[in-house]
């Protein structure tokens, strides 16, 4: 198998002034005080495509995927490597980029396919086939300006998947257009996998990389965190990513205690109470549990599963044990214990259960006990779910304790199927 | 590695795109060298024709008198300048007119394209940030633009000589193709230079305004070439006007087209004063040469330069 695209040992770094001098005035009034800093945006990526792959660039808004597209398609020059690419590439950065809107839609489809490297005669030959796939006969001759967005995309897509790319660049152009297009989009994309040619798409939707990709890269910060099969891949970049937001979330709290430290300071400073005036209210403590009266509480929650040594996140379909610790310092009868499980990308419910509406019985309880909730299978594909826990009275009228989304477990799902839940499937193809 | 086998897919699109020498692949490195942009220029020389067709066509569109515009500028500053020069200052020059349009052909030219090549790149941010293609594509189509309203006046000037049975002087009328070779070679090497330097310091498109207004004061086109270089003889600097490349080109224009170097004889002394260098076809072809020569060596100057700048533009622009 030839390569199609090698990235070698590629870093991009921008420099990022206080203020960027764009006059020469600026520029003689600062001379050489100008303070630059060093980002950057790339660092020391390397990796092959093979033909006729294709392969995902996935990473967090600012992880430097974009601009590693822009790299390969030779929009900006790397800062230290090089890449190269076999055959004639197309770019599907921006549809209709270089339109312009006095022209008409035939002249911009000429100008456009000469700007990604078509000859005159090339177009000539495709220009109905472009025209077609656009879907737009009668407003060809019509100047661009009167265009709805949705026919500028369309022209665009008609354009750049005409060139008849070796290689073709893909930046989150799917998620423009209507649905119908954008299963256009998606099947003629499917065509040029199946001839056989090289795809790199961009994107932060996890699931559509899933279903088009052979491999994934995960960038993070300007760093490749892996390159391999989607499955795995997708799942290192729900790690870094959840690492992230917990890394942002300390960060955010520290800063939060700082700011209330400096403020408790320069209120001690300044507002030193007259005398005689009402000393200032205590600032308030943390928030009151309202469970802490409650005579039956919840003390601890353990997710179980067989293979939690390897690895922290579940395969679809294996079994999950929740484990909630109680203690109940007096005796309380007519107790129900609940469960619900959540989909953290909508929120949504997606089980709930409890011991009344499954017809366990729970005895009077007074002291430590357990509650095991075994789920004999999760039937779920990726993603993470939370789980609240509740322990309340049978007509929900006493609330004892409520855990809402404190505990999680998460799903990796290594083949190709999408969705949300994990139906067990076998198809059979007679013929 | 890709250097080792050839690639299947490489035959697949039709003829005449992006496709390197270097066995099929295109390398995106921090730097080309500057024999790598000029073949893709000559790659995309399509996208060129259609860059300076565009120019026209968008130029134009929608304006009832379109291609008279452009000659309507030119006209009329030629007017102003005939009336003020030769009608109001009486100046000594036979055929004003003629010698007059002349020089202006080539700074029509120059001046038409250097602004709009500054504020090209600068000017096409949108194309720039998403497609790839050789970005001195951008300057260039500026000065192709240019070009076609240069022949434009060209066929104007040509009925003028015809209807006025002007005197051509045939042994010097060749001199116009080496000199507008020459021009365009001097405005592609400035164009590409500015377009590049424009796009870090923005005020570089409002200073060469300026500073063509005042070059187009020390180019002999208004006035004879010798009114300067006599006066400086004198302090032996006869070569100093030659040394603007806008001179050696307007000079070898006036003796191609208007044709003489000298004025009609003064009619108390029979003297015929010297307008321009009364030199052989061969000098004026030399200057241009010289010129020339310089010019080629500034584009590949501009191409290094361009090529040191062009890395950021995506993101500076």
């Amino acid at each position: 198998m030839a390569v199609a695209v090698e990235v070698d040992n590629v870093s991009k770094r921008f420099r990022i002034g206080d203020q960027k001098i764009r006059s020469l005035k600026e520029r003689f009034i600062t001379l050489r005080r100008q303070h630059f800093h060093d980002f950057w945006a790339l660092r020391d990526i390397g990796f092959e495509v093979e033909e006729g792959e294709t392969i995902g660039l996935l990473g967090h808004n600012g992880s430097g995927k974009s601009t590693l597209l822009k790299l390969i398609g030779g929009i900006m020059q790397p800062t230290m490597g090089q890449i190269r690419v076999r055959g004639r590439l197309a770019s599907l950065l921006e549809l209709g980029a270089g339109f312009h809107p006095d022209l008409t839609g035939r002249e911009n489809v000429f100008m456009n396919a000469s700007i990604l490297g078509l000859t005159r005669r090339d177009v000539e030959a495709r220009f109905d086939e472009i025209v077609e796939f656009a879907e737009l006969e009668e407003f060809i001759d019509l100047q661009v300006k009167h265009y709805s967005s949705g026919m500028y995309v369309r022209l665009g897509f008609a354009v750049a998947v005409n060139v008849d790319p070796d290689v073709l660049l893909v930046d989150e152009v799917l998620a423009v257009g209507d649905e119908t297009f954008q299963h256009k989009c998606l099947d003629r994309i499917h065509q040029f996998q199946r001839d056989g040619r090289t795809i790199v798409v961009v994107s932060h939707a996890p699931d559509l990389m899933r279903q088009i990709c052979n491999r994934i890269a995960v960038l993070d910060h300007g760093h490749m965190v892996t390159y391999g099969a989607p499955g795995e891949a997708i799942r290192i970049f729900r790690d870094t990513l959840f690492m992230n937001a917990m890394e942002r979330q300390q960060w955010l709290e520290a800063r939060a205690a700082e700011e209330a430290a400096a403020a408790a300071a320069a209120s001690k400073a300044h507002d030193e109470p007259a005398p005689g005036e009402p000393a200032p209210e205590p600032a308030p403590a943390e928030p009151v549990d309202p469970y802490h009266l409650s005579p039956l509480r919840i003390t601890s929650v353990d997710l179980d599963h067989p293979n939690q040594d390897a690895r922290t996140h579940l395969l679809p379909g294996e079994p999950l044990t929740v484990r909630v610790g109680f203690e109940a310092k007096e005796p309380v009868a007519d107790v129900v214990f609940g469960l619900a499980i959540y989909d953290q990308r909508d929120g949504k419910l997606i089980y709930g259960a409890n011991t009344d509406g499954l017809g366990v019985d729970v005895p009077v309880l007074d002291g430590p006990g357990e509650v095991v909730f075994e789920l004999e299978a999760v039937p779920l594909l990726d993603g993470t779910y939370p789980i609240t826990l509740g322990v309340h009275s049978k007509d929900e009228g006493t609330r004892y304790d409520w855990r809402e989304q404190q505990h999680w477990f998460s799903v990796m799902n290594p083949d190709r199927r999408i969705g949300v839940v994990a139906f067990p499937l076998r198809v059979k193809v007679s013929t | 590695m890709a250097t080792t086998t050839p690639a299947p897919a490489a035959t697949v699109g039709a003829g005449g795109t992006p496709r390197a020498a270097d066995g099929g692949a295109t390398v995106v490195a921090p730097h080309r060298s500057v024999r790598e942009h000029l073949r893709l220029i000559w790659q995309y020389r399509e996208l060129l024709h259609g860059l300076v067709r565009k120019e026209l066509k968008v130029r134009y569109k929608g304006s009832t008198l379109g291609f008279v515009w452009s000659m309507l500028n030119p006209a009329l500053s030629l007017a102003v300048y005939y009336l003020v020069f030769a009608v109001f200052l009486k100046s000594a020059i036979p055929y004003f007119a003629i010698f007059l349009l002349s020089g202006m052909l080539a700074w029509n030219l120059f001046t038409a394209s250097i602004p709009a090549a500054t504020a090209s790149v600068v000017g096409n941010a949108p194309l720039i940030k998403k497609v790839y293609f050789p970005r001195e594509v951008l300057p260039l189509a500026t000065i192709g633009a240019a070009l076609v309203h240069f022949f434009l006046q060209s066929l104007v000037m040509a009925g003028a000589l015809v209807i006025l049975r002007y005197d051509v002087s045939w042994e010097y009328l060749w001199l116009v193709v080496p000199a507008v070779i020459t021009l365009l070679l001097f405005t592609a090497a400035l164009g590409i230079f500015l377009s590049a330097v424009n796009v870090y310091l923005r005020d570089t498109q409002h200073l060469i305004e300026i500073l063509l207004m005042m070059w187009f004061w020390v180019t002999p086109i208004l006035y004879h070439y010798t009114l300067v270089s006599d006066r400086l003889a004198a302090h032996g600097l006869a070569w100093l006007p030659r040394l603007n490349p806008m001179t050696n080109i307007v000079l070898a224009l006036q003796r191609g087209i208007w044709g003489r170097a000298y004025g009609d004889p003064d009619p108390v002394t029979g003297v015929a004063p010297q307008l321009l260098p009364d030199a052989s076809v061969w000098w004026y072809l030399g200057n241009l040469g010289i010129v020339a020569g310089v010019s080629a060596v500034l584009i590949l100057v501009a191409i290094k330069v361009f090529d040191r700048l062009e890395g950021n533009f995506a993101e500076e622009i």
